[in-house]
């Protein structure tokens, strides 16, 4: 059913090496799909308006795709294990405010706590999602869906008209979300380490693997001794945390913070989840794919304006790639499906 | 015998406490909302009990209660549709773009009518022939319609519309204080509730929310029942981005922006089960009135509009809260009860084969 994983094999179990190799490179095909896309697609935007790959350019989409990045990978575990975290979009927005206030120079809060308290922040939201979740057995859709809401009105309620505006920060605030390394920001490589142990993690730790069971088949997970409730919890505070401190990222990146930061980015980042390749029923998926889902969908956006399509345009065309992205990878995982019991069948025979 | 004991266990653990009284209990709680509210209300503000104040309230909610009932039936059979705020913003920039192509307005109607159907149609048939999931197909054609919006109308503001139709929108229907929305829902409502409660086509729908596969080999035409309850939810958020239009008097492309999580909420507090197979349409007709209720209550005091999330939130909270309580209730009791006779129960495990 879940094309993207190789098959839990019992250790000493006769596994024929070339049906190993075979459920291994069926993994890498799904990624690379994306991978394709992606290249495919900045190389036509390049051939046709060569000023996509200036350094500039390339450094905004990266930072812009860096924060939707980082929600997909709370987003990803949430996801895998058969749940959703709707409240990210409003957890980075009162995050956002409170670093904002923080890291003013009126405050002059360190950087280092200043992370610290959106990290803090956005955990507290979490653990409270996750209790509901996990203690109260309430669907995370109705769950997260209310403290969405819940969460913008407290945001709404402290914030008011208020706004922070860029001039109030002490400069290294500002000027963190702009650091690059070799032309890559700063704020990339960490998102980008952040997701390769997500990564880790999810392939190789016990707890990781646990979750892709929790989403492929709850019951059978409960009945195999998996503590559900704990890993579930985990997930959502995690998802959370990382909210937290994505609105620390959100408020650098843009500067201007008031009630409405983060509006509707749940449902952008629940797209590049998808389009990731992360089943939204749980069971299967990768925190890489679905960081370069959000890779993409910036860089969608990006393209589209440098080819100087009428901005107008600019959301039918995401909403369409979207919808072309999930058809085709349902397509792919079909044929995928059909081409290996194919191959087992005459294996068999 | 062991086997017995098994099935006698199993047999407690899924005895359910019957299903129209735990429909009655969820109402009848909808009820106390209801007059809880009623009774805020009245406290909070003199104004609240007002002829003039029950016609705005019925006149901001319509287009929200509009757009419940078709949600209703589709979380009933185990979707979502979170495109609804953008049909509805899609019609509406369409009424827009082809008034000022100065049509005439039952051509208009029809053209709108036919594009939210299709809105639908599009969306029913990627969820049931491709067999995608609704929740990600919906959050795609929520950015795809909204974008056409955008497209037909770009940034302008279409405005003027003739005081016939927005009559329509701003006035109360004849010798009552009910808004043409509301009295528009109503009407849906009774026709919604006859053919969910009352027709085999309603009682699939169920059906095929409790178990989709029970339901194909019960003969149930789950797939084109479910494309027909899209394309009913797309037909229903044209009208009412066409209320909406007339309401506001201006069609803007983003209209009706953050009403689907509205929809759902009420849909979800009328008792609807996000998974399916459980709900009925007396709940949403509760539940809009509660929630408008609540709204409106706080309009009238200097609370932040902005921030009237959190009591839909809060709601929304408590509804799934409430009846997980009473079975929270009933399992400590459980375990209580057990501790007090001591006997070791057996794990409830299945039997394994030992290979």
């Amino acid at each position: 059913m879940t094309a993207t994983l190789a098959p839990a094999r019992e250790p000493g179990s006769p596994v024929p090496a070339s049906s190993r190799r075979l459920a291994e490179r069926v993994f890498r095909i799904r990624e690379l799909g994306i991978v394709a896309v992606l290249i495919v697609f900045v190389a036509v935007t390049a051939a046709i308006q060569p000023r996509f790959l200036n350094s500039s350019n390339i450094q905004f989409v990266l930072v812009d795709a860096t924060i939707y990045g980082l929600l997909a990978l709370g987003e990803t575990l949430v996801v895998i294990t058969r749940n959703v975290d709707l409240s990210v979009g409003s957890v980075l927005g009162i995050s956002a405010f409170a670093c904002a206030k923080l890291a003013s120079a009126a405050h002059g809060v360190p950087l280092p706590v200043v992370f610290l308290a959106g990290l803090g922040i956005g955990l507290g939201f979490g653990v409270i999602n996750g209790l509901m979740v996990a203690l109260g057995r309430v669907p995370s859709l109705v769950v997260t869906l209310a403290t969405l809401y819940i969460i913008r009105g407290i945001d709404v309620l402290v914030v008011g008209g208020g706004q922070v505006v860029p001039s109030s920060y002490y400069p290294s605030f500002l000027s963190m979300s702009k650091a690059t390394v070799l032309g890559v920001p700063d704020l990339a490589i960490a998102v980008a380490v952040l997701v390769a142990l997500g990564w880790y993690g999810l392939r190789t730790f016990r707890s990781g693997r646990e979750l892709y069971a929790i989403g492929s088949n709850p019951d059978a997970a409960r009945l195999a001794g998996i503590p559900m409730g704990r890993r579930v919890f985990t997930t959502f505070a995690i998802s959370g945390a990382i909210a937290g401190l994505a609105g620390v990222l959100w408020a650098s990146r843009y500067g201007t913070v008031d009630s409405t930061a983060g509006t509707s980015y749940e449902l952008q980042v629940i797209a590049a989840v998808v389009v990731g390749g992360v089943a939204i029923f749980g069971g299967s998926g990768s925190v890489v794919g679905a960081a370069i889902g959000a890779l993409l969908l910036q860089t969608i956006n990006s393209a589209l304006y440098v080819l100087g399509v009428s901005p107008n345009w600019d959301q039918a065309i995401a909403g369409f790639l979207l919808i072309l992205a999930i058809v085709l990878d349902r397509i792919i995982s079909v044929r995928l499906t059909a081409s290996l019991r194919r191959r087992s069948a005459r294996r068999g025979t | 015998m062991e086997l017995e004991d098994l099935r006698t266990r199993l047999r407690a653990v899924s005895r359910k406490p019957d299903n129209l009284r735990r429909v009655l209990r969820w109402e009848t709680g909808l009820v106390v909302v209801v007059i809880a509210v009623a009774i805020l209300g009245s406290s909070l503000s003199s104004e609240f009990f007002t002829a003039n104040n029950f016609f705005n309230l019925t006149l901001n909610n319509g287009e929200i209660a509009i757009m419940a009932l078709p949600m209703t039936l589709i979380i009933i059979s185990g979707e979502i549709d979170l495109s609804v705020e953008s049909t509805l913003g899609m019609s509406s920039a369409l009424l827009g773009v082809l008034y000022l192509h100065k049509l005439p307005m039952i051509l208009i109607f029809v053209i709108v009518a036919v594009v939210g159907a299709l809105a639908g149609a599009v969306n029913g048939l990627l969820v049931t022939r491709v067999g995608l999931p609704s929740l990600a197909v919906t959050i795609g054609t929520l950015a795809l319609y909204r974008g056409i919006a955008l497209i037909l109308l770009g940034p302008k503001t279409v405005a003027n519309f003739p005081a016939t139709y927005t009559n329509v929108g701003v006035e109360a229907i004849p010798h009552t204080d009910l808004s043409w929305s509301m009295g528009i829902f109503i009407v849906l409502a009774v026709i919604f509730g006859i053919v969910l409660h009352a027709t085999p086509y309603g009682r699939s729908v169920y059906a095929m929310g409790d178990n989709a596969e029970a339901a194909l080999y019960a003969g149930i035409r789950v797939k084109r029942i479910k494309t027909s309850l899209f394309v009913i939810s797309g037909l229903a958020s044209a009208l009412a981005g066409v209320l909406f239009t007339f309401r506001l008097n201006t069609a803007v492309q983003d209209n009706g922006t953050g009403l689907s999580l509205d929809v759902v909420a009420i849909v979800l507090l009328a008792g609807v089960s996000i998974f399916g197979g459980k709900g009925s349409i007396a709940g949403v007709f509760l539940a809009v009135l509660a929630f408008a209720g609540l709204q409106n209550a706080l309009l009238l005091t200097n609370f932040n509009q902005e921030a009237t999330g959190l009591v839909t939130g809060g709601l929304l909270l408590v509804s799934v809260f409430v009846p997980n309580a009473a079975m929270f209730v009933r399992y400590i009791r459980g375990v209580a009860s057990r501790a007090a006779r001591r006997t070791p129960e057996p794990a409830l495990s299945l039997p394994r084969k030992d290979t």
